[in-house]
């Protein structure tokens, strides 16, 4: 509760706070980025003398494929970028990434699909796809007309889907290779590869509408004030959906990009990717409460990640190791940027 | 004479900028129930968070039983004998009432256990003395606020205290529930504890108080005996400052009709409300936190549901179920807690002035940052609104900025009716002048304003016709002619005046 004290009459002219970034929202947006920067440092220097690899850890190589690597977590957390300004989360985006690649596979087997040729790939990314899509209403619709948190809804979902998962197919693997789609997806195009893209590709869509649109700033209303929102006549239910729908999108979209190249899927994949995507979204300075986050962060949350877990591989360290740091790095995030915040908000409390 | 359970000697207490507290004497004796009166912002909150330890005064002493003492905490006041009945209930409604009651300091046995069974004992004990009808084991969330205040009367009488103070007891009560109120004071009284009891309902302080203080702009100006004085006296002392009241009735010719309202009822929060408000006039609604006033406004702005009654809006009768009506017919909402309920405070100025339109404001799929900046800086002008660029955050800009910010962001809209709830809470004072002068030049240029004010110097400055409410009824309407402030103030007590109005 903070009581404004009141100003000195004899100064009413005077003006605010003068335009300056507050600290938190500097380290949110560019900290992230710099600790990239440090990250490639340190893994290019201490590879040196730890790792047993001839080749540098900055050859080009090894970061294109770093990019493509990071591209179906990636995708996905950019989705949760937009879930968490919202003020929403998504646990089933795995669950979602699952089944969606089950249908993508699974479909070009089907009998009138496979006499279709090569035009059966198109359809079977538009199925796909809307399998993601539809998954993803059926979550926003809940959340919207019950009420009930997305964390809850989200949690039962993930579930649920993940049992739609092993109705498909029970314990086995759903497999189909299309050589035409493998080609496709190992493709370079300007050095990049296809999935590199396609990561790319959704960071400017997104990015877009989060910035540019109504939507994307009805979306930011909602998640820092929503009961302003509400009283600047902001409906709250349909953007929740629409965000939704995004997500649902996105998961299948990744699910899309991985397994046109990998033509199996199992029962478990994609378990623990919503934790992925969160962590790359948090590190990437979004807030769990909403309101706050940028898409370009969550692009250099991902980045960070996949360099650590491919660092700490280049100088020897097992994937363990890998987790525990990347655990511990979260933390000290986190922490960081609560001081940084506390005292920002401290400062602002004229 | 009787030593005072409780003595306060020229308390002293200042905020950067602002004497909160000026030398206050107060003296309670024991079995006496004291009332401690002052306008909103007198500084009786201040003063009782001096005597609970949440404040430290600057100057001054605290007495209990003619010992000097210095508060720290309310556990400390507590100890010795000092418990708040706050306005404010502060209970968990999933435990029951005996844990309630002595959350904190539950009996225990060896290892760490709970003794039910002398907690249950202890506490029906207390309950016994206050004659309520509910037993220790009762969830506290299943009670009725009325019998929830009671619960935390029955947690001061775990300590056998030496005073009690009473915030606005009786705000949330029913005539019956305030009676049984009034017995527990009465024992309290007769086992010789000293009273403070904070209201603004003269009839309450004339049935059941023993002397009056008062405060006003933070300074003592005397104690009264309630049974030789009367309420105008008392509310002359409240009051009786040279206020630039200079009464602001409109000088242009006022239109039309903007709104109107016919037998407005929602619940048991108001009952059979009526008025108008015409185009080039600022309508003022007095009364006391939970009058009503807040409600009403909520409810022409969708935000609640009313039971009966019509809504015109320009002649023409008006559906209002969601906000999003509210703002299509007209009405915009600067609403009482600007930070909770009216900003975004994440986001930039420009933002939040274009927020209710903004999705009328696209070229293509995207938003059109020209014609939102042009919005933003007409506004900006008209309203003086002191920001370096629209980039700045809302969450930095200072009260009176950002209550412009959310009057422009109506503006916009065009509307014909513009409520302002608590128009400068939480504002400095040199802004205070300010808002007003906009409310009134906003009048002056045909829009239909209805202010909302818990402060009287306010409401009469700003209105050219003042609704009084009390508890949920209109009492009284003035025209800023024939307005008074001891009719004001006896009007939103709920004292029917004797002389024919």
């Amino acid at each position: 509760m903070s009581q404004s004290t009141p100003q000195p009459i004899a100064s009413p002219v005077e003006a605010d706070t003068p335009p300056r970034k507050s600290r938190s929202a500097l380290f949110v947006q560019g900290a992230i980025w710099g600790f990239v920067v440090l990250e490639l440092i340190f893994f290019s220097v201490a590879g040196r003398f730890l790792s047993v690899s001839d080749t540098a850890f900055l050859d080009l190589d090894n970061m294109l494929l770093l990019l493509k690597q990071s591209a179906p977590i990636g995708i996905i957390a950019l989705g949760m970028t937009i879930i968490m300004i919202n003020g929403n989360i998504d646990l089933s985006v795995g669950a979602t990434f699952a089944l969606s690649a089950i249908v993508l596979l699974d479909s070009m087997t089907w009998p009138f699909m496979a006499a279709m040729g090569d035009w059966a790939i198109p359809l079977a990314w538009l199925f796909a796809l809307g399998t993601g899509v539809v998954l993803g209403a059926i979550n926003g619709l809940i959340v919207w007309k019950t009420g009930v948190d997305a964390f809850i809804v989200t949690l039962g979902s993930m579930l649920g889907y993940r049992g739609l998962v092993f109705m498909y197919n029970g314990e086995q693997p759903t497999s189909h290779l299309n050589w035409t789609l493998v080609d496709f997806a190992e493709a370079q195009f300007l050095g990049l590869h296809t999935a590199t893209w396609f990561l790319l590709g959704t960071v400017l869509v997104l990015w877009l509408v989060m910035t540019r649109t109504v939507h994307g700033r009805n979306a930011y209303a909602i998640g820092n004030n929503r009961e302003a929102a509400v009283n600047a006549g902001i409906r709250v239910g349909p953007h929740f959906l629409i965000n939704f729908m995004l997500i649902g999108f996105l998961a299948a979209l990744s699910a899309v990009v991985f397994y046109s190249e990998s033509g199996s899927v199992n029962p478990n994949d994609g378990m623990l990717y919503e934790l992925w995507a969160i962590t790359a979204v948090v590190l990437g300075g979004t807030k769990l409460s909403g309101g706050y986050g940028s898409i370009i962060s969550t692009l250099g949350g991902v980045i960070a990640i996949q360099l650590l877990r491919k660092g700490l591989g280049y100088i020897g360290a097992d994937t363990e190791t890998v987790n525990l740091v990347i655990g511990l790095i979260l933390i000290a995030v986190l922490f960081l940027d609560r001081q940084l915040n506390r005292k920002g908000s401290e400062e602002l409390k004229i | 004479m009787t030593q005072p359970v409780l003595r306060l000697e020229g308390i002293v207490k200042t905020f950067p900028g602002v004497r909160a507290l000026d030398g206050v004497d107060l003296e309670v004796r024991p079995g006496e129930v004291h009332a401690l009166m002052g306008e909103n912002g007198a500084g009786k909150s201040t003063l009782m968070k001096v005597l609970g330890g949440i404040l430290q005064p600057n100057e001054g002493r605290i007495y209990i039983a003619e010992q000097p003492t210095v508060m720290t905490s309310p556990i400390e006041a507590k100890g010795k004998g000092v418990v708040f009945i706050h306005q404010e209930l502060s209970l968990a409604d999933e435990l029951t009432v005996a844990e309630n009651i002595f959350l904190g300091e539950l009996p225990r046995k060896s290892f760490g256990r709970v003794d039910w069974a002398r907690l249950y004992a202890e506490t029906d004990a207390i309950l016994s003395q206050l004659r309520v009808r509910f037993d220790a084991r009762t969830r506290v969330g299943d009670l009725s606020i009325a019998n929830q205040q009671m619960v935390e009367i029955a947690r001061a009488l775990t300590v056998d205290p030496r005073a009690v103070i009473f915030d606005e007891p009786t705000a949330s009560l029913t005539d019956a529930e305030k009676s049984v109120l009034f017995d527990v004071i009465a024992d309290l009284q007769k086992k010789g504890v000293g009273i403070i009891y904070i209201s603004h309902r003269m009839e309450e302080i004339f049935r059941i108080t023993d002397r009056i203080s008062v405060l006003r702009d933070g300074s003592y100006r005397g104690t009264l005996v309630t049974k030789d004085t009367s309420e105008d006296e008392v509310t002359q002392l409240m009051i009786g400052r040279s206020l630039d009241l200079s009464r602001n009735a409109s000088h242009h010719e006022l239109g039309e009709v903007a709104l109107e309202v016919r037998g407005l009822s929602c619940g048991h929060l108001y009952r059979d409300v009526s008025f108008n408000v015409r185009k080039g006039e600022v309508l003022g609604f007095y009364g006391l936190v939970g009058a009503g006033r807040t409600e009403i406004a909520e409810t022409l702005f969708g935000l609640r549901t009313p039971d009966a009654g019509t809504i015109r809006i320009d002649g023409k009768e008006a559906r209002i179920t969601s906000p999003i009506d509210a703002i299509r017919q007209g009405i915009g909402l600067v609403p009482e807690d600007r930070k909770g309920q009216g900003l975004v405070l994440g986001m930039n100025c420009r933002d939040n002035m274009t927020l209710p339109q903004v999705d009328g404001l696209t070229s293509g799929p995207f938003v059109s940052d020209g014609a939102e900046i042009e919005i933003f800086d007409r506004y900006k002008d008209k309203l003086d609104i002191r920001t370096p660029s629209w980039r700045q955050t809302v969450g930095n800009l200072s009260g009176g900025n950002q209550q412009k910010i959310v009057i422009g962001k109506w503006l916009s809209m065009r509307p014909e009716v513009l409520i302002v709830d608590e128009p400068t809470r939480g504002i400095d004072v040199g802004s205070k002048s300010e808002i007003h002068n906009l409310i009134r030049d906003l009048a002056a240029q045909g829009y239909a304003v209805i202010v909302i004010s818990s402060e009287m110097p306010e409401v009469l400055h700003v209105s050219d016709r003042i609704v009084a409410m009390y508890s949920g009824k209109v009492m009284r309407e003035f025209t800023s002619e024939e307005v008074t402030e001891d009719s004001l103030i006896q009007a939103i007590s709920g004292i029917v005046p004797d002389r024919a109005a």
